[in-house]
């Protein structure tokens, strides 16, 4: 959180020109759409009577009604303590994704039948190959990291050469290239290696730039007091300062852990049986697209969540010799 | 003088660059000597202390610490330093770890020492430096003055042959430079072997065996406190000695 001002600001969204204008605007886009066919239209049926014929002031009646509900619901919130505020307005909006689901008339039978193999199958291939991914990934971009502030030719050339090509490549066709490109070396390589190799190498250029920059972050004074006390290379490094570039380097390196197990979907296309391979392919038959595509978005997002909440604990942890 | 020499250089030069920063530098600091440097800023003290730890590399002439000859190939460069403590100006402590962890951690890491018997000792110099009830605090939690004196306390739990001090009360509040001389002063009475760049001249009469002015990457007087303050015989010292006794 930023550093809070010790006197309170006004509370933006009881301000009266606030509230006027944020219920003007709700009132002209909800009057600019026809709603006359929802829901929402049968509910007003009382007030506005047959939705289709009510014309204008039905629109009128309809859009007011929910900028009323609209600002209302903006204003309480903001009397609610933070925390509070937070936990509803993320079940606000979860309810209005919801409600947009829900206007695909998804078969719930369905989805029901095939969830187990989708999450047995599907999301335990995501998990291991971007969990063994991520690990690789992470000693790949240590050691890129050094090499890349050592002032060895070699290994600075080998470093920045890797970081340069994969950083330049799209991931999907360096899983093509991995894939078919090394067998023609006479390596034969299943698809699963070929797509963690692929993710691997991908994300680890990635995060030897950001371990470089976090290992640059830290002051030059660290490496001289360690040093001065007869510390080598090695063990400055790992207890002096990882551990200090590490609050600098979660934040995107979390980034980089969301993204690649998103991006580990890309390795469909070889045929490995994943959470996006299965979600394309299960619902073919019958013609259920919607239905497995949907499940396993919520899953990517679940297990994204996941790791949000990882980072968010380990960027506490790492808070605490910050705080005076 | 017969004791022990601990530091030795002969003829040291260093560049930096096309800088000639030390124009052959000979010193020698024997077991238990106090020594004050001072001089103009950019005159090479930080330079010529840190070659003593080889945190800087020095071209020419030869530098012996403990009968070690340093040099750019040695393999004991850490036996060397971990014998030398240094005690900087902006303390550099490590900010990720407690005060008692930061005293516990260089002998254990480099010395081999055990936890229990690190910790032991980390307490006894926080006694020392009086500040044992902080031990358990970060850095940042702590003032100018009580970091420099865990800095302090760290180096010592190396059991240092000698320590080397860079200005450790010019980062400091006024109000909290002398907790860290009284400190100092306390190290010197114990018998500690000192090299100290610092420009105040109270601690210098007070401890110092040697005064020592440097200008322009030479030593260009050297003696007791008595004979430096009373009786400066360059004009480059009289003029450095009146600009900083004039405040
Ligand atoms: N890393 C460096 N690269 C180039 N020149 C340097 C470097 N470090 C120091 N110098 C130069 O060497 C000279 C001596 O520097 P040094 O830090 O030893 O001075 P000092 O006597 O400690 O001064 P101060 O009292 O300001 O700390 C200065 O002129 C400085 O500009
Ligand atoms: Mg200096």
């Amino acid at each position: 959180m930023l550093y809070p001002d010790t006197v309170e600001a006004e509370v933006l969204v009881h301000k009266l020109w606030f509230v006027a204008t944020m219920f003007g605007i709700v009132l002209l886009v909800f009057m600019a759409f026809n709603m006359s066919g929802t829901g929402f239209a049968e509910l007003m049926r009382p007030v506005i009577g047959e939705p289709s014929t009510s014309g204008l002031y039905g629109r009128f009646a309809i859009g007011f009604s929910i900028a009323v509900i609209f600002t209302l619901n903006v204003v309480l919130i903001g009397f609610a303590p933070l925390k509070l505020q937070i936990g509803i307005v993320w079940l606000e909006l979860l309810l209005l994704f919801i409600a947009f689901f829900e206007t695909f008339h998804l078969s719930l039978p369905f989805i029901r039948e095939k969830l187990p193999f989708l999450i047995s199958q599907g999301v335990v291939t995501t998990l291991y190959v971007s969990a063994i991914s991520i690990v690789i990934a992470s000693v790949i971009a240590v050691a890129g990291a050094v090499a890349k502030l050592s002032n060895n030719g070699f290994a600075y050339a080998i470093a920045s050469f890797y970081t340069s090509f994969f950083r330049g490549l799209p991931l999907l066709m360096q899983v093509y290239l991995i894939y078919l490109g090394l067998p023609q070396l006479g390596f034969v390589i299943n698809a699963v290696p070929a797509g963690i190799l692929a993710l691997s190498l991908c994300y680890g250029a990635y995060m030897t730039e950001i371990f470089r920059s976090g290992i640059q972050s830290i002051d030059r004074g660290q490496w001289e007091a360690s040093r001065s006390m007869g510390f080598g290379f090695a063990l400055t490094m790992r207890r002096i300062i990882l551990p200090q570039a590490l609050p600098v380097i979660i934040p995107p390196t979390g980034n980089q852990f969301i993204s690649m197990l998103k991006d580990s979907s890309l390795v469909s296309v070889i045929g490995v049986w994943e959470l996006m391979f299965l979600a394309r392919t299960l619902g073919q038959k019958t013609f259920q697209h919607m239905e497995m595509l949907i499940s396993a978005a919520v899953i990517y997002w679940m297990l994204s969540i996941c790791l949000e909440l990882i980072q968010s604990r380990i960027e506490r942890h790492y808070a605490r010799s910050k705080v005076r | 003088m017969s004791a022990q020499a601990i530091i030795e250089a002969k003829a040291v030069s260093k560049w930096y660059g096309q800088f000639h920063a030390l124009k052959g530098i000979n010193l020698t600091v024997h077991k238990g000597e106090r020594i004050v440097i001072c001089g103009p800023s950019g005159s090479g003290k930080s330079t010529l202390i840190r070659c003593f730890n080889r945190l800087e590399a020095h071209q020419e002439g030869e530098i012996v610490v403990n009968g070690v000859t340093l040099h750019g190939r040695m393999s004991n460069v850490a036996a060397v330093r971990s014998n030398v403590g240094m005690v900087f100006q902006h303390f550099n402590l490590f900010p990720h770890m407690t005060v008692l962890m930061n005293c516990m951690a260089g002998p254990m890491w480099v010395k081999g020492v055990s936890a229990a018997e690190a910790r032991h000792t980390a307490l006894k110099f926080l006694e020392r430096v009086r500040i044992p009830e902080q031990a358990n605090k970060f850095p940042v939690q702590l003032s100018g003055g009580q970091q420099q004196r865990v800095a302090i306390a760290r180096s010592l739990c190396m059991k240092p042959d000698v320590m080397l001090f860079d200005e450790p009360t010019s980062a400091l509040d006024p109000e909290m430079v002398s907790e860290v001389l009284e400190t100092m002063t306390g190290l010197a009475r114990d018998g500690m072997t000192m090299v100290c760049v610092t420009h105040e001249m109270g601690f210098a009469r007070a401890v110092a065996d040697r005064v020592i002015f440097m200008d322009a990457g030479q030593i260009v007087e050297e003696g007791t406190p008595d004979a430096f303050f009373g009786n400066p015989r360059h004009d480059r010292t009289k003029v450095f000695l009146s600009q900083i006794l004039k405040h």
